[in-house]
């Protein structure tokens, strides 16, 4: 069991800094106390990889392809619009 | 690339403008029903959108990006056209992760596990395009419309804050939000396979 100081941070609390810490956005007293944690806790540490992943497969969501006809109309009204 | 297309823009150069369709309609219309109920009405402030961008890329000075300029114009346009819609009213959870993953004292209740192999295994975005695609839909209104603004189209926050108009504070905790939930869904497809 693991002895709780009054300053440490539990997984609960540390699993709701991760946006902060990525962003670099925690005061350097909460980022020292995050990262104590992080390198203590191998489940936050998971947790924080996690996010990591989710945020670079969100990066690789494609747009859509555009219909032959929507882009046909966008390029219609593009005329229409220069020439107005 | 935008300098580039800007100036061609500028010139009346059509495909330009094809161009920037094809990369930025899809993305637009997402955001845009993000923010009104009726898709007609996203659609039309879509459009409206890229009239003002060809009305207005002589005005447009530059100070800010091409993609954070038309983004902001399509909220104000959607804000404008949708004034008269329903507030969305879907409740944005409290927490990111849900409390009763949590004992007593706070630590885990059950261990976290480890993605490395299972993304290893299927990197293929083709793989998690469409799933997290259809996750970003169903996360409440103002949560998705920041996560594809930063994580999906990645605008930085002080960009991201900007098009909304909202605080960068308000706009990372509804991201942490949004974040949470994605991985959520994430989680629960690694436990399939």
């Amino acid at each position: 069991m693991l002895s709780l100081r009054r300053n440490d941070l539990v997984c609960k609390q540390a699993v709701e800094l991760v946006t902060d810490y990525l962003e670099g956005s925690l005061s350097r007293r909460n980022r020292r106390k995050l990262e104590a944690h992080l390198r203590a806790c191998p489940n936050c540490a998971g947790y924080l990889e996690q996010i990591r992943m989710t945020i670079a497969l969100a990066g690789t969501v494609e747009p859509e392809d555009l219909t032959p006809q929507a882009r046909a109309d966008l390029t219609d009204l593009y005329r229409r619009w220069r020439s107005e | 690339m935008d300098a580039e297309l800007l100036s061609r823009l500028r010139n009346g150069d059509e495909e330009s403008f094809v161009l920037l369709v094809a990369r930025y309609q899809q993305p637009m219309l997402r955001l845009a029903r993000s923010m009104v109920t009726s898709p007609a009405v996203a659609e039309e402030a879509v459009q409206d959108t890229w009239m003002g961008v060809v009305r207005g890329v002589d005005r447009f000075e530059g100070r800010s990006s091409l993609r954070t300029w038309l983004f902001r114009i399509l909220i104000y346009r959607v804000r404008s056209a949708g004034s008269r819609e329903p507030v969305d009213i879907s409740i944005d959870t409290l927490h990111g992760v849900d409390p009763s993953r949590f004992d007593g004292q706070g630590a885990w209740a059950e261990p976290v596990e480890s993605w490395a192999d299972e993304i290893e295994d299927r990197l293929d975005a083709n793989v998690w395009s469409p799933i997290l695609r259809s996750a970003i839909e169903v996360l409440p209104a103002r949560q998705r419309q920041i996560v594809l603004l930063r994580d999906v189209e990645g605008l930085s926050s002080a960009e991201a804050s900007d098009v909304l108009g909202i605080s960068v504070g308000n706009q990372r905790v509804l991201l942490h939000r949004g974040r949470c939930r994605l991985r959520e869904v994430l989680e629960a497809e690694m436990r399939k396979s």
